[in-house]
C-alpha cells in the first residue's frame, strides 16, 4: 500500500473526511446554537437581529455539509451507504429540519402578519433544536456500533431503533454545546438589551452543558468501555480529552470575564477536541457492527481504490484553500455588529 | 407497493421538484450579471434597480433549490445503498468536486449578493455576482457529470464480485469526458438559460402589459429577448448533437425515444404520436425516415430499433419516453419561432405593440420548466431498466434493508412539505412581482442610511 509523508490514502482520507466534518460543527454549529435560542428572545425586534446575524454566512456554512457528504461517499462509499441507508429515520428527519430551517430564515421577514412571524419563528427555532439534537443522535449511534449484518444489511428492528439512552445522550449534549457556542456567537453580534439578555442565558447554557456532558461521559465509561480501548494502548493520546476537560472547564471562566471572543474560540476548540476524540475512538474503524466484528466497516474494507483517494486529495488541496479564501472574504465583510438595512431578511 | 418502486417515486419527486430552481438560477443569475454590469458600465439607475429586483427573485429561487438539493446528495445513501457502494469510487468524486470548486463559490458569494449592497465596492459586488453565477454553472457541470457517467460510463474497470462487486475508477478525465457529458452539460446550461431568460421575459411582458415600470421593462425585455433567442438557437443544434450520442452509445433510449421497433430499418421521426408498446407499434403524424437522417443525414440508413434488444434490456414505459421526447422538442422548436417571431417585430419596430404577444410571453415562462422536466423524463426512463447503463439494474440497486414502510413515511413526508413550499413559492413570488421593482433615482444622493441595532434596540 502507496504512503504518503508515511500516512498510508485511507488515513489521510479519514482525517479529510474528519476535518471537514469537524469545520462543519465548528460552522454550522453556531447557526445551530443561535436558532435554538430564538424563541427566548424578544419577539419583536431581537429576533429579527438574530436571524441576520447568521444571515449572510449561514448558507456557507451548509456548504461544509456538502463538500463532507461528497467526500464521504467518494473516500468511503461502503461506510455512506450503510451509515445512511441505516439510519434511515433520523437522516430523513435531519434533511426535513434543513430544508424548514433554510425556508424559514428565507420566509419569516416576507409578511408582517402576527401569526406568520411567530409560526416561521416556531419552526425555525424547532428545527435548530432538531438538527443539532439529530446530529448528536446520529453520533451515538455511530459510537455505540449499528446492527449491521451480512451484506451492509442494517438488521435493527422498528421504527426507532436509532432512538436508544446513549444516542438521546450525546443528542442533548450535542445540542447543549451548541446552544452556548452560538449564544457567543450572537453575544459577539449584537449589543444593547440583547447582548444583555445573551449574556445571562448562555449561563444556564453551561450549566446544562456541563451537567449532560457529565453525564454521557460517565455513562461512555461504564457501558461502552471499548471505546477507551486505543487510549490504554497508546496513553499519550490521554492528553486529548484532558485538553477537552481544560477546554471546557475555561468557558465558564471566560464568559464570566465577558471575554467573549475567547470563550467563542473555547467553544469552537472544545467541539473540534471532542470530535478528534471521537476520531481517536474509532480509527481505524469508521462503523461498527454490534452483530460481529466482521461485519464492522473500517477505513481498509470500505475505502475507495488508492487512485481514487489519490485524485480526491490532490482536489482538496486545490479546493479547500479557495473555500477558505472565500470563507474568510464574507466573514471579513460582515465583520462587526449587525446592522439592519432593507436587505436584511 | 415495493421498496424499489416506492424508491424511484421517491427519487422521481425529490428530484423533479429540486430542478424547478437550479435552473432559475442559474438563467436567473445570468442576467443578474448582465444588468450588474450594465449598470456599473452605464451608471444608469434602472439597471441598478432591475438588478436589485432580480436579485430578490434569485434569493428565493436559490433558498428552496439548496434545501432540496441537500436531499438529493444524500438519498443516494438512504435509498440507493447498494446503487452507492457500486459507484461510490466513480460518482462520489463528481459530487465532492461540486460542492468544493462550485457550491462553496456560489453560497460564498451569495451573502456578499444579497446583504453586501452597502458594505462592498460596486465592482466587488459584481465580482461577487459573477461568482454565483460561475458557482451555479460549475455546479451543474459536475452533477451532469456524474449523471452523464450513469448514461455512458468510462474511465472505470469493475472488480470484486456479489454485493462486494464496485466499479473502480482507471482514468478520472476519461470519466468527467464520458462520451455524452458534453453535449449534456451543454444541453442542461442552455435548458437553465432559457428557464431563466423566460422568466425575466414573463415578468417584464407582464409590466408593459399593466403599464408599469415601462421604460426599464422594455431594457429588459429586450435584452432578455436576444439572450433567449441565442439560447433557443443553440440549443437546437446540441438537442440534435445530444441525440447523435445516444444513437451511438444508448441506442435502445433512442429507438424508445421515437417509438422504434424494426430491428432494422429506416426509422421515422413524428412530430405527434402514441407508442402501443403491447403490439409493438407506433402511430402519429411522421417525417419517414426523419430520424435516420437526423443521425445519419441520409433518410434509408437502417436505425437499431427495440426488437434489437431482449425484452429485460428494454425500457417499459416506451410511450412515457416517447411522449416526453415530444413533448421537450415541441416546445424547443417553439421557443425557436417566438424569439425569431419576436425579434423581427422588433426590427420592424413593433415589439410592444401587440399586446397578444405579450400575453404568450407573460405564459410562456413555464414552457421551458415543461421542457427541463419532461426531457429529464425522457433521459432517464430511456436508461432503465438500467441505473448504470448496461452495468447496473435499477431493481439491484435500492437500499436492501431499508423497508417499503420507511420510503413510504419519508415520500409522504417529502410530498407534504413539497406542496407547502411549492405554494409558499408561487405566494412570495407573486407578491414580489406584483410589489415590482423599486425605481431607483437617477441622481447621485438617494443614499438611505442603514438602520443599526442601536437604534432598534434604545428606540
Amino acid at each position: 500500500m502507496d504512503t504518503f509523508l508515511g500516512l498510508d490514502y485511507p488515513t489521510w482520507w479519514f482525517l479529510v473526511v474528519g476535518g471537514l466534518f469537524i469545520v462543519y460543527a465548528v460552522l454550522d454549529g453556531f447557526d445551530f446554537g443561535a436558532g435554538a435560542w430564538h424563541l427566548f428572545l424578544d419577539e419583536k425586534k431581537e429576533r429579527r437581529i438574530a436571524l441576520n446575524a447568521i444571515g449572510p454566512v449561514w448558507d456557507g456554512n451548509e456548504v461544509w455539509l456538502v463538500i463532507g457528504g461528497g467526500s464521504l461517499f467518494a473516500g468511503f462509499p461502503v461506510v455512506y451507504a450503510t451509515l445512511l441507508s441505516s439510519m434511515y429515520i433520523p437522516f430523513i428527519l435531519f434533511f426535513v429540519f434543513i430544508i424548514f430551517r433554510a425556508v424559514s430564515i428565507e420566509f419569516r421577514g416576507k409578511e408582517k402578519m402576527f401569526w406568520w412571524r411567530k409560526s416561521w419563528d416556531i419552526s425555525y427555532s424547532v428545527s435548530n433544536i432538531m438538527l443539532a439534537f439529530l446530529l448528536g443522535v446520529v453520533l451515538g449511534n455511530v459510537l455505540q456500533g449499528i446492527p449491521v449484518g451480512n451484506n451492509f444489511l442494517y438488521q435493527g428492528k422498528g421504527f426507532f431503533e436509532f432512538l436508544n439512552l446513549y444516542p438521546l445522550l450525546v443528542g442533548i449534549t450535542t445540542l447543549f454545546l451548541f446552544m452556548i457556542h452560538g449564544a457567543f456567537y450572537l453575544i459577539l453580534k449584537t449589543e444593547g438589551r440583547l447582548y444583555d439578555r445573551l449574556t445571562f442565558l448562555v449561563k444556564r447554557g453551561i450549566v446544562l452543558f456541563i451537567v449532560a456532558f457529565g453525564i454521557t461521559t460517565l455513562y461512555t465509561f461504564i457501558f461502552i468501555p471499548h471505546l477507551l480501548d486505543t487510549f490504554k494502548t497508546y496513553p499519550i493520546l490521554f492528553s486529548i480529552p484532558f485538553a477537552a476537560f481544560l477546554s471546557i472547564a475555561n468557558i465558564p471562566r471566560l464568559a464570566g470575564k465577558k471575554k467573549y471572543l475567547s470563550a467563542f474560540l473555547f467553544s469552537s476548540l472544545t467541539i473540534c477536541l471532542l470530535l478528534i476524540l471521537v476520531g481517536i475512538d474509532l480509527y481505524p474503524m469508521l462503523l461498527l457492527s454490534t452483530i460481529g466484528d466482521q461485519y464492522s466497516l473500517s477505513i481498509y474494507n470500505a475505502a475507495s481504490s488508492e487512485k481514487t483517494l489519490k485524485i480526491m486529495l490532490t482536489m482538496v488541496a486545490i479546493g479547500a484553500p479557495l473555500v477558505i479564501a472565500y470563507t474568510i472574504f464574507v466573514y471579513r465583510t460582515f465583520r462587526g455588529k449587525v446592522k439592519i438595512d432593507e436587505s436584511s431578511y | 407497493m415495493d421498496v424499489e418502486i416506492l424508491a424511484r417515486i421517491q427519487f422521481a419527486f425529490t428530484i423533479a421538484f429540486h430542478y424547478i430552481y437550479p435552473p432559475l438560477s442559474i438563467g436567473i443569475g445570468f442576467m443578474l450579471v448582465l444588468f450588474e454590469s450594465l449598470y456599473l458600465k452605464t451608471r444608469n439607475k434602472q439597471y441598478e434597480s432591475l438588478t436589485r429586483f432580480w436579485i430578490k427573485i434569485f434569493a428565493l429561487t436559490f433558498a428552496i433549490g439548496v434545501a432540496t438539493g441537500i436531499v438529493m446528495e444524500f438519498e443516494f445513501g438512504t435509498n440507493w445503498a447498494t446503487y452507492s457502494r457500486f459507484v461510490g469510487d466513480v460518482f462520489g468524486s463528481p459530487l465532492a468536486a461540486e460542492g468544493l470548486f462550485a457550491f462553496a463559490l456560489e453560497s460564498a458569494f451569495l451573502g456578499v449578493l444579497l446583504f453586501g449592497w452597502k458594505r462592498v465596492k460596486p465592482w466587488v459586488h459584481l465580482f461577487s455576482t459573477i461568482g454565483v453565477f460561475l458557482g451555479s454553472m460549475f455546479s451543474a457541470v459536475w452533477i451532469v457529470v456524474a449523471n452523464s457517467w450513469q448514461q455512458t460510463p468510462a474511465g472505470y474497470h469493475i472488480v470484486g464480485k456479489g454485493m462486494n462487486m464496485r466499479a473502480e475508477i482507471t482514468d478520472f478525465w476519461a470519466m468527467v469526458f464520458n462520451p455524452s457529458s458534453v453535449d449534456n452539460v451543454l444541453h442542461v446550461w442552455l435548458g437553465a438559460l432559457l428557464s431563466g431568460t423566460f422568466i425575466v421575459l414573463s415578468v417584464h411582458a407582464f409590466y408593459i402589459f399593466k403599464n408599469r415600470h415601462t421604460v426599464m421593462s422594455k431594457k429588459a425585455f429586450k435584452i432578455a429577448l436576444v439572450a433567449a433567442t441565442v439560447f433557443s438557437l443553440l440549443q437546437f443544434f446540441v438537442g440534435q448533437r445530444s441525440a447523435e450520442g445516444v444513437a451511438k452509445y444508448q441506442p435502445a433510449k433512442l429507438a424508445a425515444f421515437e417509438g422504434h421497433f424494426a430491428a432494422d430499418a429506416p426509422a421515422d421521426m413524428y412530430i405527434v404520436g402514441y407508442v402501443d408498446n403491447q403490439n409493438q407499434k407506433t402511430t402519429g403524424i411522421k417525417i419517414p425516415g426523419g430520424l435516420s437522417f437526423l443521425i445519419n443525414y441520409d433518410f434509408h440508413t437502417p436505425v437499431k430499433g427495440l426488437k434489437s434488444f431482449p425484452i429485460k434490456d428494454r425500457p417499459s414505459q416506451v410511450n412515457a419516453v416517447f411522449q416526453f421526447y415530444h413533448i421537450m422538442i415541441i416546445i424547443g422548436v417553439f421557443l425557436i419561432f417566438l424569439t425569431l417571431f419576436s425579434c423581427f417585430l422588433w426590427w420592424r419596430g413593433k415589439l410592444f405593440s401587440k399586446k397578444w404577444l405579450l400575453i404568450i410571453f407573460i405564459f410562456a415562462t413555464i414552457l421551458p420548466q415543461i421542457s427541463n422536466q419532461v426531457g429529464w423524463f425522457a433521459t432517464e426512463m430511456g436508461r432503465q431498466p438500467w441505473v448504470v447503463y448496461g452495468l447496473l439494474r435499477t431493481s439491484d440497486a435500492f437500499s436492501g434493508s431499508v423497508t417499503a414502510n420507511q420510503v413510504l413515511f419519508s415520500l409522504i413526508l417529502f410530498t407534504v412539505i413539497y406542496l407547502l413550499l411549492f405554494l409558499l413559492f408561487i405566494y412570495m413570488l407573486n407578491k414580489k412581482i406584483m410589489k415590482g421593482p423599486i425605481e431607483e433615482k437617477n441622481k447621485e444622493d438617494n443614499y438611505l442610511p442603514g438602520e443599526n441595532t442601536n437604534i432598534l434596540i434604545n428606540e
